[in-house]
C-alpha cells in the first residue's frame, strides 16, 4: 500500500534551555501531503526544520528512504528533499529564472553550465506554478504571492521525492492558496507543510499532525482528527465541525472563544 | 538565462584585457607604440624570430619591460583581485555593500604589512603579504564578531561596522609610523597607503600575481555556494551547500586575495563593489559568470584608471586609490540607496 518516505522517531529540541519539541514521531507516506497545524510558536518550524535535515535534534532521529538523515551527505539529501522557507530576507537583484535555477544546485557541479535536463526541469516548474512569464522579472518586484510560488518553482526544479513547506499559503490571495494546495497534492511527491487554516488542511492533506506545547496531540486523516474537543483544547476555540455537502471534507466553523 | 552568450562574453573580456595592457604599456610615453611593446615582451620571451622590426633601443627596452610592463600587469592583478574579493564578500556577508576596503580587511592588511616593515621582519614581498594577511583576518574576524557572524543582514550596519574596524586599523598603522619616528619612511608610507601602483617590480607582482590568480581559481569552485547564499542560509543548506565549510572557506580566500594585492599596491578602495555591479547589470546574478568576469573587468578598469592616473595630470601623479574613490563613491551612493528600500 503506501510507503514511508520521511519518518520521524521521537524527535526532542529546545532553545536556550526551553524545550520546543518533546517525543515527536510521525510518517510520511510517498505522494501523500501531510499538515502540520498547531497554534503559534507550538514548533512547526523547528519540527519542519529538523525534518528537513537543517537542524540536528536533540533526540530521536529522521530517516529519508530508511536512511538516518545525519549519515547522508548533505547534496545527497538535497536530490531527495526540498524546503521552501517563510519569506527569505533578499538583497540581490536576482530573476524568477534565476531563481528556480538555483534548484538545481545538487545536480550541478561549479563548472558544468545548465545541460537539457536542468532545462527541461526549470522549464516544467515554471509552468507548474504558472511563472513562465514572468521569468525575467526581478524578485524585488514580485508580490509576496508571486515570491511564495518562485520558491515553490525552485524546490520543485531540485526534482525532489520530498517537499517541506513552511506555511506555503501565507501572503496568498484565496484563489493561489487553492491552486498552490492543488498542485501539491496533484504532485508526485510527498509533501509535509504547515499550514495555519485548518478548513484547508482538512481540505487538502491526507493527514493532518496537531502540534500543541512541543508535543504531538494527534495525527490521522483529517476527519478523524479535527473534532470540536481536539479544536476546543489546542486552540481554545469552539467550533463545528461539519461534513461539507460540496467538498465532501470536514468543514469548520468557529463559534467563540472559550 | 544569461542575458548574453557565455563563451562570446569571456572571449570578449580576454581580449579587452590583452589589448588593455598592450595599449597601457605604452600611452603617455611619445617614444613608443605598440609595436615596440610586442618586440620587447616577445624577444623578452625567447620568440624573437616573430616579433615584429628591429629590435628597440636598450633604453625604451628597459622602460618597457622594467617599468611599465609590471605596472600594467600589477595593475591588472590587483584590479581582479579586488573585484574577484568584492563579489564573494558580497555573497558570504548577504550583503551588497559589502567590499574588502569598506569592511575594513584592507584596512587590517596595511596595518599588517606597515607592523612587518616597521618591526623589522624586513620589506621582502612574501613576508609583507604575510603581515598583510595576518592583519587581514583579524580585521575580518572583528567585523564578523560585530556583526554576529552574519546573522545581522542589515546593510547599513555592516558597513557602519566596517567604517568602526577600518578606522580603527588606520590609527594603529599611523601610531606604529609616528612611533617609528622615521618622516622619509613615513612619507613612503602615506603615498602607498592611499593606493598606487606606482614603482611595481617584477619580485612583488611574481608573489601578488601567484595569490591572486590561485586565490581566484579557488574561489571560482565555490560559485555554486555563492550563488545558493542568496536566499539564507537555509536554504542553502537546503540546496546541498556545506554553508560552514564554503564561508569560512571563501572568507578565507576573500581575505587572502586581499592582503595579497594590500602588500603590492596598498589600499585601493572600492573597485570591488563598482566592478561587480556593474558586471552584474550586464550579465545577471550567477556567479559561474558574474566571478570570472568581474575579475577581466576588474582588471581592465584598473588598468586604465591607473593609465589615467599616471598620464593625465603629468607630470603629477596621481594615486590610483584616489581616483577609483571618486569614481566608487557615487556607485556606494545608489547601491547605499536601492539596499534601503529593500
Amino acid at each position: 500500500m503506501t510507503t514511508t518516505v520521511l519518518s520521524a522517531r521521537d524527535i526532542a529540541w529546545s532553545v536556550g534551555g526551553t524545550r520546543i519539541l518533546e517525543r515527536v514521531s510521525l510518517d510520511a507516506y510517498a505522494g501523500r501531503v501531510l499538515g502540520i497545524i498547531g497554534p503559534n510558536g507550538a514548533g512547526k518550524t523547528s519540527l519542519l526544520r529538523i525534518l528537513a535535515g537543517l537542524r540536528r535534534p536533540e533526540a530521536g532521529s529522521v530517516r529519508i528512504g530508511g536512511v538516518d538523515l545525519g549519515r547522508v551527505r548533505r547534496r545527497e539529501v538535497a536530490r531527495r528533499l526540498a524546503i521552501v522557507e517563510q519569506s527569505p530576507e533578499v538583497h540581490a537583484d536576482i530573476s524568477v529564472e534565476e531563481t528556480v535555477a538555483l534548484g538545481r544546485t545538487p545536480h550541478r557541479t561549479a563548472f558544468a553550465p545548465l545541460d537539457g535536463r536542468d532545462r527541461e526541469a526549470i522549464e516544467s516548474a515554471l509552468a507548474l506554478t504558472g511563472m513562465g512569464l514572468l521569468r525575467s522579472r526581478s524578485w524585488q518586484t514580485l508580490s509576496g504571492g508571486e515570491q511564495q510560488r518562485v520558491q515553490l518553482a525552485r524546490a520543485l526544479a531540485q526534482e525532489p521525492d520530498v517537499i517541506v513547506l513552511d506555511e506555503p499559503t501565507n501572503h496568498l490571495d484565496i484563489r493561489y492558496q487553492l491552486d498552490v494546495l492543488a498542485l501539491l497534492r496533484s504532485l508526485d511527491v510527498t509533501v509535509v507543510t504547515a499550514l495555519h487554516d485548518l478548513n484547508l488542511a482538512a481540505r487538502y492533506c491526507d493527514q493532518i499532525a496537531v502540534l500543541h506545547d512541543g508535543g504531538l496531540r494527534a495525527i490521522g486523516m483529517p476527519e478523524a482528527v479535527l473534532s470540536p474537543e481536539l479544536i476546543r483544547s489546542v486552540y481554545g476555540v469552539e467550533a463545528v465541525v461539519e461534513h461539507s455537502p460540496h467538498t465532501g471534507s470536514p468543514l469548520i466553523t468557529y463559534v467563540r472563544t472559550v | 538565462m544569461t542575458r548574453l552568450r557565455t563563451p562570446t562574453l569571456l572571449v570578449a573580456f580576454v581580449g579587452l584585457l590583452l589589448v588593455s595592457i598592450v595599449a597601457a604599456s605604452f600611452i603617455g610615453t611619445a617614444s613608443i607604440e605598440a609595436q615596440d611593446v610586442l618586440s620587447v615582451v616577445l624577444r623578452r620571451l625567447g620568440l624573437a624570430a616573430i616579433a615584429p622590426g628591429p629590435p628597440v633601443s636598450p633604453l625604451v627596452d628597459a622602460l618597457i619591460w622594467e617599468s611599465r610592463l609590471p605596472r600594467v600587469l600589477l595593475a591588472g592583478t590587483v584590479g581582479l583581485g579586488l573585484s574577484i574579493s568584492g563579489a564573494v564578500l558580497q555573497s558570504v556577508t548577504r550583503n551588497p555593500l559589502a567590499e574588502p576596503y569598506l569592511l575594513g580587511v584592507s584596512s587590517g592588511a596595511s596595518t599588517g604589512a606597515v607592523a612587518v616593515m616597521i618591526l623589522g621582519f624586513g620589506s621582502g614581498a612574501v613576508t609583507l603579504s604575510a603581515g598583510a594577511f595576518v592583519g587581514a583576518l583579524v580585521a575580518f574576524a572583528i567585523v564578523l564578531l560585530l556583526i554576529g557572524g552574519g546573522r545581522v543582514s542589515n546593510p547599513a550596519r555592516v558597513v557602519l561596522t566596517g567604517v568602526l574596524v577600518s578606522q580603527f586599523f588606520s590609527a594603529v598603522t599611523s601610531l606604529v609610523l609616528m612611533l617609528d619616528g622615521d618622516a622619509d619612511a613615513t612619507r613612503g608610507f602615506t603615498y602607498w597607503l592611499l593606493g598606487s601602483v606606482g614603482g611595481a617590480r617584477w619580485e612583488p607582482l611574481q608573489v601578488a600575481a601567484t595569490v591572486i590568480l590561485l586565490g581566484s581559481l579557488a574561489c571560482l569552485v565555490f560559485t555554486p555556494a555563492l550563488d545558493a547564499f542568496t536566499f539564507g542560509w537555509d536554504t542553502a543548506a537546503s540546496l546541498g551547500i556545506d554553508v560552514t565549510k564554503a564561508r569560512v572557506t571563501l572568507m578565507v580566500l576573500a581575505a587572502l586575495i586581499t592582503a595579497a594585492a594590500v602588500a603590492a599596491s596598498g589600499a585601493i578602495g572600492f573597485i570591488g563593489l563598482l566592478v561587480p555591479h556593474v558586471v552584474r547589470l550586464l550579465v545577471g546574478q550567477s556567479h559561474r559568470l558574474l566571478l570570472p568576469l568581474s575579475g577581466l573587468g576588474g582588471a581592465v578598469f584598473l588598468i586604465w584608471v591607473d593609465t589615467f592616473a599616471r598620464s593625465a595630470f603629468s607630470p603629477h601623479e596621481i594615486p590610483v586609490g584616489v581616483i577609483t574613490a571618486l569614481l566608487g563613491a557615487p556607485v556606494f551612493a545608489i547601491v547605499l540607496r536601492k539596499a534601503a528600500h529593500r
